[in-house]
């Protein structure tokens, strides 16, 4: 059965959840790998596990308007937790699942939660140890019961336990269920459904307050914006803390009915996702430039006749891919050949990416390159970008079929409504706006205007076509001395389409010309110096031999010939950089939990660093602490050497002053 | 010397450990090639339930004391008692058949293997049906080893080596080698577990992950551990009980906080002008 259901009385997932369970109860609803084989779940067990749980939970105490954290990796159980507490009215609030302590520590006890679902040992360990930091906190019940035999039980249950004291209550009473249903009756669109933590480049998390209204609608009209039906299926691998993955494997899935995987380990995931073959699809730009880095070290060691032809099919998706995926007028030759390619590269390709049945893909979260997003299209799949954020419960801007601009990221999406204010910042209305944020009304006053409209922090235009496009966070966009625009993000971005590098960061407001930090990636240049017989015992002997960094350079300089034929951009070709002695981690601060690199924080700890990099010195020697999982610290040493770059005409970019040359 | 070292292993001290009844008794067993003296004269236990850490210097008689146990050498005089059987000699398969499994120090798997086929192999010794049916793949010899699978992927869970499971082991890291052992080492369901260095040339997170899965084996199936390991904060952490070797002699037997206190143990590692 496939179709698309209409929204009015089921306002809420716990309503949505009892829909499913009577109007899809034999089809799966969830699926997990375990002990190497995929489990599945209909809609009709997912409700008799979600009932078992609620009331298990609501016999331990946990009330209506309390909040619950639940912490792990993308487990139906984890993902049933959240519809449990929402049917007895509890707020959950999803922890990123490798958050150290301390950020741990800060957001439970903001969120006030009294009860913590949490996957395993590690987890346990991470609360208790918290615990003391969070007065509220009455109960912690874990998934895996591996290691935890031990440990004080008065606090502490297995799910398993909870369920069972459900099913009891259930068995003891008859009416208990016809109860668990009244409660899901009391649900209203108006109710808080869950509280997000966005990882924010500065300052502590907010947390913010999404509907049920917001979640349920905003997932119906992107179900309906690409035609999604209960036949599509999708893999849930995204932190759960992250509004992406609330919305579209818990929301999408809920009103939609569709089914929903999860893989066996973080690690098995792209074997998984071939395994399942999922028709939706969604990653940040990070995991599709891992899959183009990944693809290129393999190619890279393949044989002869395989290499060439890669090398020569490319060539023609290049040409011809995005005009055959845009039903756009191709030549008979290169038609041909592309339906050859087809069958002897890209077919096989997208396979091996788990992609064989892909109808939609989005990329969101940050700007992806140019030449990384035409990639994965010309291989004929439909990737589309999306611009969106925790506040609008993801969906602002979507690329429809067919209009797929890649530097754009589309037009507003159903029911949503954008404008440019004075300053250039992006303003958005939606049915996902966001209540608020959780006890801090001076952020809420600061984001949303008095006139209903939410200020996105981004700065962008709208095109001739209609399609928006962002050019920087609103508040990151800068000018160098000269008066030029300078836009580090999308500088960061063009240098890391290169699969040698891994992050970048640029400076350049209120200098004289631009210069640039680098993390080389581990695995491509790792593989480049087996290859070349280069010996390295660690990252930062890796990232300072100086055959890589020739390499860097040979980037950076393609790079800079680039940004010279842009008009807005040839003021920023990159005058300096050095490559860093450590990898960029967000268990240093130096990134966020959704990797986005936070500028004043990295501005701080490496103005040392920085300094350097602007008084011509030739290089620079910093000792930096950084921080390990478990809370523990230690120290890096590193000796970092700089490069000038040659810049190319084009632009009014002032040469900077050159000491000594390369 | 030899009085001090009696002061160390009096009785009393191991009374207070978690250990059970003995579970294996080594008694003044000896152990020579040609001339060389590689053990002399040692005895000590080892305990139901226990984890018990075989320490001591480079060649001080560590990996030849466990080649005993599990009936690889065959020690010239004393015996060992295993679950109340005293023996001097034994094959290496009966001791696996009678539940010993070991690791080894330089890992030992067949690596054009993957982690999932490398971990059936210590399924061997419980496989019932002929060769024959087993080719064929048919009726009962399936079901067996549908049975022995669900056991394999038990341990690959335990393990958490789901990613590797179907990679050749020798494209393997070293850390995870290791662990691939101990798997198929598990795989045999063995009461007294040999672990030959499980964290030599580990890093500290890989190391940290080892402990981890030796003391879960230890105290979730209930395996008897006996180890070498050269890491001191490693074997003070984990073991119940400690025994130090030094030129095939035992210097000290007992609980690590009586062990690294032991003069004997500190001048066997920090050397002593004699």
């Amino acid at each position: 059965m496939s179709a698309t259901l209409t929204p009015a009385a089921h306002d809420t997932v716990p309503k949505l959840l009892l829909r499913n369970a009577v109007a899809h109860a034999g089809r799966p609803a969830m699926r997990e790998k375990a002990l190497g084989i995929w489990q599945s779940w209909t809609w009709a067990e997912v409700k008799d596990q979600i009932r078992d749980l609620a009331v298990g939970l609501y016999v331990l105490g946990l009330k209506r308007g309390e909040t619950i954290a639940i912490i792990g990796d993308n487990r139906p159980r984890l993902y049933w937790t959240f519809t449990a507490a929402q049917s007895i009215g509890a707020i959950p609030v999803p922890v990123y699942q490798d958050s150290v302590a301390d950020e741990m520590a800060y957001v439970l006890a903001h969120a006030e939660v009294t009860f913590a679902v949490v996957e395993n040992q590690e987890q346990v360990d991470k609360v208790l140890s918290i615990a003391d930091r969070v007065p509220t906190l009455r109960h912690i019940v874990y998934d895996d019961p591996r290691g935890l035999q031990k440990y004080d039980r008065t606090r502490l249950n297995a799910y398993e336990e909870v369920q069972k004291i459900g099913r009891d209550e259930l068995a003891g009473n008859t009416r208990t269920e016809e109860w668990w249903r009244s409660e899901i009756a009391l649900g209203k669109g108006a109710d808080v459904s869950v509280m997000l933590y966005t990882s924010g480049t500065t300052g502590k998390p907010k947390g913010v307050m999404l509907t049920q209204d917001n979640i349920v609608r905003s997932a119906e009209n992107a179900n309906l914006f690409d035609r999604f039906t209960t036949d599509d299926t999708m893999i849930a691998y995204l932190p759960m803390a992250w509004v992406g993955d609330h919305i579209f494997t818990y929301g999408q899935g809920y009103t939609g009915a569709l089914c929903v995987s999860c893989p066996e380990s973080p690690e098995t995931v792209i074997e998984d996702r071939r395994e399942i073959g999922p028709s939706y699809f969604f990653a940040p730009p990070r995991v599709f430039e891992n899959m183009l880095t990944q693809m290129t070290v393999r190619m890279q060691d393949a044989g002869r006749v395989k290499k060439g032809m890669f090398d020569y099919f490319m060539g023609v998706a290049r040409r011809a891919g995005e005009k055959v995926l845009n039903g756009q007028p191709v030549g008979v030759k290169d038609r041909l050949l592309y339906r050859l390619g087809d069958v002897l590269v890209y077919g096989p390709l997208r396979n091996r990416m788990g992609f064989s049945n892909l109808r939609v893909a989005y990329t969101a979260g940050e700007a992806i390159g140019p030449e990384l997003f035409s990639f994965f299209r010309s291989l004929g799949i439909n990737l589309k970008q999306l611009y969106g954020q925790t506040e609008a419960s993801v969906f602002i801007t979507l690329q429809p079929d067919g209009e797929v601009f890649p530097e754009t990221v589309g037009k507003p999406g159903p029911g949503v409504e954008i404008r440019i204010a004075d300053d250039g910042e992006v303003h958005f209305k939606s049915p996902g706006v966001f209540l608020k944020y959780f006890k801090n009304d001076e952020a809420t006053a600061a984001t949303k205007t008095p006139d209903g409209w939410v200020r996105t922090g981004d700065a962008g235009f709208v095109d001739q076509r209609g399609h928006l496009q962002i050019i920087d966070r609103a508040k990151d966009v800068g000018r160098l001395n000269s008066g030029a625009l300078f836009a580090p993000k999308y500088l960061e971005n063009r240098i890391k389409f290169f699969p040698e590098i891994r992050e970048a960061v640029a400076f350049g407001h209120g200098r004289d010309y631009v210069t640039m930090f680098i993390n080389i990636d581990l695995t491509s240049v790792g593989n480049w110096a087996e290859r070349n017989n280069v010996i390295y015992a660690s990252y930062q002997e890796l990232a300072a031999h100086p055959d890589v960094y020739a390499m860097i350079e040979r980037r950076v300089d393609e790079l800079n010939l680039a940004l010279s034929k842009e008009p807005r951009m040839a003021a920023s070709q990159i005058a300096r950089f050095l490559v860093l002695h450590k990898e960029l981690d967000a268990d240093d601060g130096e990134l966020t939990r959704t990797l986005k690199v936070r500028r004043p924080f990295i501005a701080d700890r490496y103005a040392q660093l920085i300094t350097a990099l602007y008084d011509g010195s030739r290089d620079c020697h910093l000792k930096t602490e950084v921080v390990f999982e478990d809370g523990r610290k230690g120290t890096i040493e590193g000796h970092m050497k700089i490069v000038d770059m040659k810049t190319y005409p084009g632009g009014a970019a002032p040469a900077p002053v050159k000491e000594a040359a390369e | 010397m030899k009085a001090d070292v009696d002061k160390v292993v009096a009785p009393g001290i191991s009374v207070e450990c978690k250990g059970g009844d003995v579970l294996l008794a080594v008694e003044n067993v000896s152990l020579s090639f040609g001339g060389v003296k590689a053990i002399r004269d040692v005895s000590f236990d080892i305990r139901e339930g226990e984890i018990r850490a075989i320490i001591g210097p480079n060649g001080a008689g560590k990996t030849s004391m466990l080649n005993v146990i599990n009936g690889f050498y065959h020690p010239q005089q004393g015996t060992i008692t295993y679950k109340g059987a005293k023996r001097q000699a034994m094959r290496p398969y009966v001791a696996a058949s009678s539940g010993i499994a070991r690791t080894f120090q330089n890992v030992a798997l067949f690596k054009g293997m993957s982690t999932l086929q490398n971990i059936m192999t210590g399924r061997t010794l419980k496989m019932r049906k002929g060769i024959l049916a087993q080719a064929l793949y048919w009726g009962a010899a399936k079901n067996e080893e549908i049975r022995h699978r669900e056991v394999v992927e038990g341990i690959i869970d335990f393990l958490e080596i789901q990613h590797i499971r179907k990679t050749p082991v020798g494209k393997l890291p070293y850390g995870l080698q290791k662990r691939v052992e101990l798997g198929r080492a598990l795989a045999t369901e063995p009461e007294l577990l040999l672990l030959d260095e499980p964290m030599a040339g580990m890093n500290l997170e890989e190391k940290q992950d080892m402990s981890r899965f030796v003391i879960d084996v230890n105290e979730q199936l209930g395996t008897t551990i006996a180890l070498i390991e050269h890491d001191m904060a490693v074997v003070m952490d984990l073991s119940d009980r400690v025994v130090v070797l030094d030129y095939g002699q035992k210097i000290a037997d007992g609980t690590p906080e009586v062990v690294q206190k032991d003069q004997n143990v500190i001048d066997a590692y920090l050397g002593v002008a004699h």
